[in-house]
């Protein structure tokens, strides 16, 4: 058997953990988890857990960085060594940078950085498990964490990825699927306007395949945006 | 977040309902807007995480978080963070240092002596003069109860707090002043300071670490109240 070639649906639509094709696995969420920051969050997807810490708004340095007109987004995307099977090499690399980036993109559409000229708003997130997907954790969770901070956003942010298999889309892949998979159509998605803020394909989709991960994504994010906003009436005592 | 269905897949929020960024508040666009909410679409949005407040025609979140940002006029207690030849840099616990002239300061000063005069670390009393767009902000040791903090002790809440603690008819400073007998200072960026006998003291510091724990919950002034006449909890 080569590679690709494992079979990870079987004929009643079944997938390798159990879930149907438009299943998301189970999410749980918490708000204030660190103490010292800003504001803070925790998301349990699947056996993912990832922390995102908020600190600022602070003055931005080095002063080379500051913007006159508005505040600087400083993301850091990071992955703990004991985050995955292998030991992961400490350290930003390539990955991490491109991830951090795109991240900070993707909140910049929502944050109102222009109420903060000079400053820099520090996004801190640290993948402490992965399975699969950990850069849609980490945006989910990193706009939970600005909202826990104060900071003011037009929106949430909320990130899931769709993928194929064996020919078959299906939504938020995990391990065996992201790594035995034919493509991967990651997306951030700000859930009250339906806008897309964020979007990746790595592999081949076809222009139906590409709608029908689309849909699910957009489904599996008003679903995702229900669970935050119950975590946070849990968290601060409102009704949900 | 009570809501009701709306049309362009927003929900519509209640006053008094616990909102997140992006949930929408009203579509009725002509009336005031506070801190907290925008205009976006044609509807009112919220902007940050707290609870909505409609009072006299202005829609607005109450933050159950915030970072303090200087305002023209605010009484606040900094610390002094670094100087020059003829200016301090104060930290006011916002995101910038204010500054404080030697012409601004409650003493005569001579060049180059600043240190001499208020060194690192140096509590002390101001309010907020000017600040300019760009968040840089200048502050005063001129006027009434201005001054240097040598006495007492200094405690904070998160400035969002502080119109909790000063607002309403029967504002909880003022009973936490009543039951301990000490002199206490609330400022703006949510620093307080408290004067007065060891005892005194320590029934402020209790009482606001109570409203620190409980500071998001419903009915605040009162659990203070309650705890205020139960004896601090002991």
């Amino acid at each position: 058997m080569g590679y690709g070639d494992v079979q990870m649906i079987d004929e009643n639509g079944n997938r390798v953990d159990g879930r149907k094709a438009g299943d998301i696995r189970p999410i749980e969420i918490e708000l204030g988890v660190v103490p010292v920051a800003d504001g803070s969050a925790s998301v349990r997807w699947g056996t993912n857990y990832v922390i995102a810490s908020i600190y600022g708004p602070m003055e931005a340095h080095p002063r080379k960085i500051q913007r006159q007109e508005r505040a600087v987004l400083d993301v850091r995307y990071n992955m703990a060594p004991f985050s995955t099977t292998d030991r992961f090499r400490p350290g930003f690399n390539r990955r991490s940078r491109e991830i951090s980036k795109v991240t900070a993109e993707a909140l910049e559409s929502v944050v109102l950085l222009e109420l903060y000229p000079r400053s820099k708003i520090r996004v801190e997130i640290e993948v402490i498990c992965a399975e699969a997907g950990t850069r849609c954790v980490g945006l989910t969770a990193a706009s939970l964490a600005l909202a826990d901070a104060g900071i003011p956003m037009t929106d949430m942010v909320v990130s899931v990825a769709s993928g194929k298999i064996n020919d078959v889309v299906v939504c938020d892949l995990n391990k065996e699927e992201d790594n035995y998979g034919e493509a991967d159509l990651p997306m951030g998605v700000l859930p009250n306007t339906g806008e897309l803020v964020f979007l990746q394909m790595d592999g081949d989709l076809s222009p139906e395949q590409f709608q029908e991960a689309w849909d699910y994504n957009m489904d599996a994010a008003m679903k995702i945006h229900v669970l935050m906003k119950e975590a946070i009436a849990n968290k601060y005592g409102g009704e949900s | 977040m009570s809501s009701s269905g709306a049309s362009d897949g927003r929900t519509s929020a209640a006053s008094g309902s616990l909102v997140i960024p992006g949930d929408k508040i009203s579509t009725e666009i002509d009336g005031k807007l506070g801190h907290g909410v925008m205009k976006l679409n044609g509807s009112i949005i919220a902007t940050k995480l707290g609870y909505v407040v409609e009072k006299g025609g202005e829609l607005s979140v109450t933050p159950l978080h915030t970072a303090y940002f200087p305002r023209p006029g605010d009484l606040v207690l900094g610390y002094i963070e670094g100087m020059r030849a003829n200016i301090w840099f104060i930290d006011l616990g916002a995101p910038f240092n204010a500054i404080l002239p030697m012409s601004l300061a409650p003493m005569k000063v001579e060049f180059g002596a600043t240190r001499d005069a208020m060194n690192v670390g140096t509590a002390i009393l101001c309010r907020v003069q000017e600040i300019d767009e760009s968040h840089s902000s200048v502050v005063t040791m001129k006027g009434m109860g201005l001054r240097k903090v040598n006495s007492g002790f200094v405690d904070s809440v998160a400035p969002h707090l502080v119109s909790v603690l000063s607002s309403g008819n029967e504002p909880i400073i003022n009973k936490i002043k009543d039951s301990s007998n000490c002199r206490v200072i609330l400022c703006a960026n949510g620093r307080i300071w408290v004067d007065g006998e060891p005892e005194g003291i320590r029934i402020v510091r209790d009482t606001l670490a109570f409203i620190r724990e409980n500071a998001d919950s419903d009915k605040i002034s009162s659990k203070v109240a309650n705890y205020l006449n139960k004896g601090n909890g002991e």
